[in-house]
């Protein structure tokens, strides 16, 4: 790609913060509107997302590697945090026969 | 010009699907959107010209958080509609504090004055060569450090999806 | 010489590129030859995945001592058109219980998967639609994808027989993705590039399967199970056997979205069968034994795309002989053998190809 950096050039920085932020807000909006744990962790996927591509495009305009690196190292995060959550998802439903996650507030003393 | 529309049109598909996650009433139809909306995502990256990341990103989202969650669907049977309903005036309390972190987010930024560095002389950063030379270099600790959560991860995802052996 | 475009279509298809781009504005020209690329690529999809249904039944009968389709055509050759045919003719049966729009969605999304493989796999020279700079690890990526369309498909359908095979179907290729992608590291350790075209270009002398000896042919192997199961095919079509399952996953299915199923289970026989010949025997790359320079000058005479096809067709005839020959093994068999033997012989073999690069103990 030989006029990747004029094509880069043509889309102001803004206008991905601009999309990272909404994107963001949809996910914080989700965590906050749902009350089936499964969605809410998709809303969480959302929110890493953004923050992903925001760090790439920042990575690529400044032409700095190391934004791109960090994005590899908050897939390697969520990916385990999505492992370990499925996991304790199936255990929560194996208990209450449930995933509605206002059945745990028996969590509170 | 092109990479113009390209950007709007991916992003409008982002947005489109984020939404439709949260609208759509059964959580197997919130994965398939979500999968659309890390498409568009993986399609940004490769508009950034961050090659590497577009397919790092299709792998791990696309072909592996993904497919746990559609067998976490499949297994349980959590294909319920309309389950649980939160109250409206919670509903609506959410999306006005959504907004406001929208608009503080945006006021933010809009101030800053961000500056582009205007002589990329190589937009070559997100090839593969380059990037492995800086991991391997520069954050080889916090890589092996990686290894090690995932490590971690895999044996606790492995005790909590056993049953129970006395 | 006129055909000269046979040995090197980078002639043909720049001419085609100057004549669109001199004709319109740069954004149509892409747009069109998009489009152009796109049609040629269904095509050919379209074609090679009926011919290799024919070949199938033809290798199968052969295998079994019988004789095959012969009856359309000299030899039975455009049975398989006809079968296409009947299957657009049939009832598109609607599932009353069926999840409408996942039920519609999936066998678009399994075809869609093979496209995009495809796309980034060289023809012959000059004849590649897309060369990422990290070909071997996007062919890995896309064809990752077809998993979800399969899963889909089986839970939607909401009958039993498919949801088991969907499952089945799942666990077998999120753990054989790990097999095709490790096996093909260790090439890519060798070739020292990921791009297909440089991997190709790197076997002008001797093909990678040659050039690596031991671990190369260890990986081939390696590669060649862990791709039939990938494409849930031969010993391990435990997704859709037939004999518990009735057919697995698409069951439900009818008329043209089955021969969607269908296709895309032959599209992606054929690009395992173009990526094993791509990476390991050379590509378009004619066979080439350094310092016999008459023979090597015998074989360039030979037009790159015809290496390329028999190649493949050599790779998909031993993916047949695989499935007609071996019975089908059990599930946990089936998961035996990837994490327990599998997987440790290929972390094993990319520490044998590391050491030797490092060492030059390759041809």
């Amino acid at each position: 790609m030989p006029d990747a950096v004029q094509n880069l050039q043509m889309i102001p920085l803004n206008d991905y913060i601009f999309f990272c932020s909404a994107l963001f807000a949809i996910g914080i909006i989700g965590v906050l509107i749902k009350r089936n744990a499964l969605v809410i962790f998709m809303s969480v996927e959302l929110m890493l997302n953004s923050a992903n591509l925001l760090l790439a495009a920042f990575s690529a305009y400044r032409n700095d590697p190391a934004g791109q690196i960090f994005v590899f190292f908050i897939m390697v995060v969520a990916a385990a945090e999505v492992a370990i959550g499925l996991a304790l998802l199936v255990m929560i439903y194996r208990s209450t026969h449930s995933i509605d996650i206002n059945a745990l507030n028996k969590l509170k003393w | 010009m092109l990479s113009k529309y390209i950007f709007y049109f991916l992003s409008s598909v982002a947005i489109y699907a984020a939404l439709m996650v949260l609208i759509s009433k059964k959580p197997i139809h919130s994965v398939l959107y979500l999968t659309l909306a890390f498409f568009a995502i993986a399609g940004h990256y490769i508009l950034l010209n961050a090659q590497f990341l577009a397919v790092v990103h299709i792998i791990v989202y696309a072909g592996a958080i993904m497919v746990l969650f559609l067998f976490t669907v499949m297994l349980l049977n959590l294909n319920i509609e309309g389950e649980f309903p939160k109250k409206n005036i919670i509903k609506f309390a959410a999306v006005i504090v959504g907004g406001l972190i929208l608009i503080t987010l945006i006021g933010t930024f809009r101030t800053y004055d961000l500056e582009i560095i205007k002589n990329p002389t190589l937009n070559q950063i997100g090839l593969v060569k380059n990037l492995g030379k800086v991991l391997f270099k520069e954050y080889l600790l916090p890589f092996e450090l990686c290894s090690i959560l995932f490590l971690a991860a895999m044996v606790g995802a492995v005790m909590l999806g056993k049953k129970d052996i006395q | 010489m006129t055909f000269k475009f046979l040995y090197d279509f980078s002639i043909l298809t720049q001419a085609i590129d100057k004549a669109i781009t001199g004709s319109m504005s740069p954004f149509w020209a892409m747009i069109t030859e998009m489009t152009i690329i796109g049609v040629l690529i269904l095509a050919f999809y379209a074609v090679v995945g009926l011919y290799l249904v024919y070949a199938e039944r033809k290798v199968c009968a052969f295998m079994q001592n019988r004789v095959g389709p012969n009856r359309v055509g000299p030899w039975g050759f455009f049975q398989t058109i006809a079968d296409l045919i009947k299957l657009l003719m049939k009832e598109l049966i609607p599932i009353k219980a069926a999840d409408k729009l996942l039920f519609n969605i999936a066998p678009f999304i399994v075809i869609i998967a093979g496209f995009m493989a495809i796309a980034a796999v060289p023809f012959a020279k000059g004849l590649h639609a897309v060369d990422f700079n990290i070909g071997v690890f996007y062919v890995m990526a896309v064809s990752s994808i077809g998993v979800i369309g399969i899963l889909l498909a089986g839970w939607s359908s909401n009958n039993k027989y498919s949801l088991i095979g969907a499952m089945r179907s799942g666990a077998q290729i999120v753990s054989y993705e790990l097999s095709v992608g490790m096996s093909l590291i260790t090439i890519v350790i060798l070739a020292g590039s990921m791009q297909l075209s440089t991997i190709v270009e790197g076997q002008h002398d001797l093909w990678f399967i040659f050039k690596g000896h031991v671990p190369a042919i260890i990986a081939f192997i390696v590669f060649l199970i862990a791709g039939t199961a990938e494409t849930n095919r031969g010993p391990f079509d435990l997704a859709e056997a037939e004999s518990e399952l009735t057919a697995g996953f698409h069951v439900e299915y009818s008329g043209i979205k089955f021969a969607f199923f269908f296709l895309a289970e032959y599209m992606n026989m054929f690009i395992v069968a173009s990526i094993a010949a791509t990476v390991f025997l050379g590509g378009w790359m004619p066979f080439h034994i350094p310092g016999l320079e008459g023979f090597n000058h015998v074989m360039d005479y030979i037009p790159p795309f015809l290496w390329y096809f028999v190649k493949t067709a050599f790779v998909i005839f031993l993916m047949m002989w695989f499935k007609w020959t071996f019975p089908r093994l059990r599930i946990d068999q089936l998961l035996t053998l990837e994490w327990k033997y599998l997987l440790p012989i290929n972390l094993f073999n990319i520490l044998l190809m590391a050491l030797m690069v490092l060492m030059g103990w390759y041809f």
